[in-house]
């Protein structure tokens, strides 16, 4: 976006004002769907605005990594899918999409959303993987907090199937659900000159100085934390960047209607 | 005729039979059978059948005066995107009158990012679109915010001798130009420039219905009255 | 006893159920979702655009991307790893000849018209709701088309010659399988896409080709309504407002 451009959005959001008429700390309207798609043991469709991102889980029998002999995996990988933007191209993952993976993988690992103890099947030899995937659909604006909540969504919608104790029956899930204790929800918010914003469309996205997203869990406690942007922030600014964060994420954990009730 | 005249027909639907009818855009004749090539409106004037397109990228036309933005400064002038499958050339004689010594730095006069709004003199069989911005009107835009709208729905969103965009500019007091490729620019006061988007995007999501003049007359007159009496409380 | 009733209780040259529907990808330049029975598939269009590196563009006319992937999720057992496989280039590959021969592309030389397919959702046939749905994706991004595509698999499930094999078909046991996924131009009748694997006899080809054909035809009217359905606004004009009458052509300035 061009200096002139941006000059005139500056204006509006100094105004307090969003192209889209939103106030600068209000969220479009957010949806979260569960089990959107069958083969999956667990799935979720977020959408926010226009933005809308697919999570799917998968559970597989695995060796536990050797530091970790008792405790399960977790992995999580995004895709950007070209299909969702005109941006996105097909090939190995993006900068961008490593980014949000490892910001929404650190959130629920830093959560301990998942008790990976509980996925020990048998000590050293056998844990249960749990591997999130994150696709988008249509790339509007605020990947990063939708793919953070769709993962959250998809994990509580996810139900084992059934082990033998040799191999996995896909076809049949059981009722058992994944060990869930805490959820993260993640947050990020904007800093264009003075002001903060969250849940910028694409265009907002282009124009900003610095970016924060927290993770937050439900009792108010910061899991994780990436800053973004190439400009630099005060503490005082980390500070009522935090302090959006929080507000707005009590309002997103909102939207996780799951069964498997998540602290 | 096998389908009534002003429906949508999609590609491959057969529209007339025989041979009074002739085939023109996005028509396509097939023995005895007109053809739709592509997702339209059907329109039969006489003897004429075609179809007015309702999606599709902007299709560059010698005399168009578009709005296009600067994607990249080249030796001896400018490329710029024109929302169209290509980009076009603006070459350094036709960017001013102004002399341009050799090796001057092009960015004094249209950088990355810019947007200007210009004409296009030629397009090739190969599709290679060039500008000129000597005319009056075409110029290097300013502050403001660009929109994008579907190209088929320009002409409506300028209406007869340019009355619809003049009406909006006129109840918004805001500056607008609308290219024919679909690309908007408007700069106003903040909760004026909002009401000439929506009334843009009125015109957009109407244009086939009839009354469009006076319902967005009547739109814009309610909106103006609820922001004036938002500014009096 | 052999396989003389379908596992889903369905009429051999039934299909599943399948909806159709179009411009579900708003920043693409066309979309569309195609389901039958629990085989889901999402398209979009981007283009025509500039294609880079220069060496791919051909300057008599505009060329044709396609690329099919399954989302990590969306099949049934292990997760399907990311970066694309041997079968998904082959796929890409049968798909974009199943729709070259409908597009007019000699007016964009030099350009690609990109179209992904993508599966969030699978239970055999992927390939072909990939076409069913790219055709009426690329028909929504107002691509000049001499018609659409449909496709649909068809084959013989031990004695049965039947349409639109599901899952449990197409791994059935005790007997042999003919998967054959064909694409149709509906109005000419004429094949872009043939493959085939399993064992068929010649009579057996011949009837489920015909069967592809007419289950083809019938996918036409549903992709053909939910093009219909997406712009259905567009058709109230009425009367002489002048919608598409002569305006001044040139570009309006302040």
């Amino acid at each position: 976006m061009n200096e002139l451009l941006k000059a005139h959005l500056s204006r509006w959001l100094g105004n307090g004002r969003r192209y889209d008429g939103r106030m600068l700390d209000v969220f479009r309207p957010v949806s979260v769907e569960l089990g959107v798609t069958k083969n999956a043991e667990g799935s979720s469709r977020v959408r926010i605005g226009d933005t809308e991102v697919m999570a799917g889980v998968k559970l597989a029998v695995e060796s536990p990594y050797p530091d970790t002999p008792k405790d399960g995996n977790l992995m999580v990988n995004v895709e950007l899918l070209p299909l969702s933007s005109p941006d996105f191209e097909a090939g190995p993952p993006s900068e961008e999409a490593i980014e949000i993976a490892r910001v929404v993988d650190r959130g629920i690992r830093e959560a301990k959303t998942l008790d990976t103890k509980k996925l020990c099947i048998q000590e050293g030899e056998k844990v249960w993987a749990v591997m999130i995937d994150i696709c988008t659909i249509n790339s509007d604006g605020n990947l990063l907090d939708a793919a953070a909540l769709a993962a959250v969504a998809a994990l509580q919608d996810t139900r084992f199937p059934e082990y033998t104790g040799t191999s996995v029956n896909y076809k049949k899930l059981t009722d058992k659900r994944l060990p869930l204790v805490r959820a993260p929800i993640s947050v990020t918010v904007f800093k264009l000159g003075d002001f903060l914003f969250v849940d910028p469309s694409v265009e907002e996205e282009s124009i900003f100085d610095a970016r924060l997203t927290v993770a937050l869990t439900r009792d108010g406690k910061i899991c994780a934390m990436q800053k973004g942007g190439s400009a630099s922030l005060s503490i005082d600014e980390v500070g009522r960047m935090v302090d959006l964060a929080a507000l707005k994420a009590s309002e997103l954990a909102g939207y996780l209607q799951g069964s498997n009730k998540l602290k | 005729m096998l389908v009534a005249d002003k429906s949508i027909v999609v590609p491959g639907e057969e529209v007339a039979v025989g041979m009074d009818f002739l085939p023109t855009e996005g028509v396509y004749r097939d023995g005895e059978k007109l053809v739709a090539s592509r997702l339209g409106l059907l329109s039969v004037d006489g003897r004429l059948v075609k179809l007015i397109p309702l999606a599709g990228k902007y299709l560059p036309k010698r005399g168009d005066v578009i709005v296009g933005k600067v994607v990249d400064v080249l030796i001896s002038g400018w490329r710029i995107d024109i929302n169209s499958a290509y980009t076009a050339m603006l070459s350094m004689k036709d960017a001013t009158s102004e002399f341009i010594a050799r090796g001057a730095d092009l960015t004094r006069y249209f950088t990355f990012g810019d947007y200007i709004v210009t004409n296009i003199v030629n397009v090739t069989s190969q599709n290679l679109v060039d500008l000129t911005m000597k005319g009056p009107g075409l110029r290097k835009l300013s502050e403001g915010r660009v929109i994008t709208v579907a190209p088929n729905k320009v002409p409506r969103i300028i209406g007869k001798q340019g009355s619809m965009v003049g009406m909006v500019k006129d109840a918004t007091g805001c500056r607008i130009t609308v290219g024919q490729n679909g690309i908007v620019w408007l700069q106003g006061e903040p909760s004026q420039e909002a009401l000439a988007v929506a009334a843009i995007r009125k015109v957009e999501s109407e244009s086939h219905i009839s009354g469009l003049t006076e319902r967005i007359k009547a739109f814009l007159d309610d909106e103006t009255k609820k922001l004036q009496a938002a500014l009096n409380v | 006893m052999g396989y003389d009733k379908r596992v889903d209780g369905r009429r051999p040259d039934e299909t599943r159920p399948i909806v159709a529907k179009a411009g579900i990808i708003k920043r693409a330049d066309g979309s569309a979702m195609f389901r039958i029975g629990d085989t889901v598939a999402y398209a979009a269009v981007y283009g025509p655009r500039d294609l880079f590196p220069k060496f791919l563009q051909d300057p008599q006319r505009g060329i044709l991307r396609c690329r099919y992937n399954m989302m990590p999720f969306s099949g049934a057992g292990d997760r399907v790893k990311p970066g694309g496989s041997r079968r998904s280039k082959e796929i890409s590959m049968v798909t974009e000849t199943a729709l070259l021969p409908i597009l007019n592309l000699e007016d964009f030389p030099n350009a690609v018209v990109d179209v992904f397919v993508e599966l969030p959702q699978t239970d055999a046939g992927t390939r072909c709701a990939g076409i069913c749905a790219a055709a009426i994706a690329l028909a929504d991004a107002g691509l000049s088309m001499k018609d659409l595509v449909a496709a649909v698999s068809v084959g013989k499930v031990d004695k049965m010659v039947v349409v639109d094999l599901n899952y449990a078909e197409e791994s059935y046991e005790n007997g042999d399988v003919a998967d054959v996924p064909v694409a149709f131009i509906p109005r000419t009748g004429q094949l872009s896409l043939l493959q085939m694997d399993g064992l068929i006899d010649k009579e057996s080809l011949k009837k489920a080709l015909e069967l592809g054909r007419q289950a083809c035809s019938r996918i036409y009217d549903v992709q053909k309504a939910a093009l219909k359905e997406r712009f259905a606004s567009a058709a109230l004009v009425n009367g002489n407002n002048g919608a598409h009458g002569p305006v001044n052509g040139k570009g309006d300035s302040e």
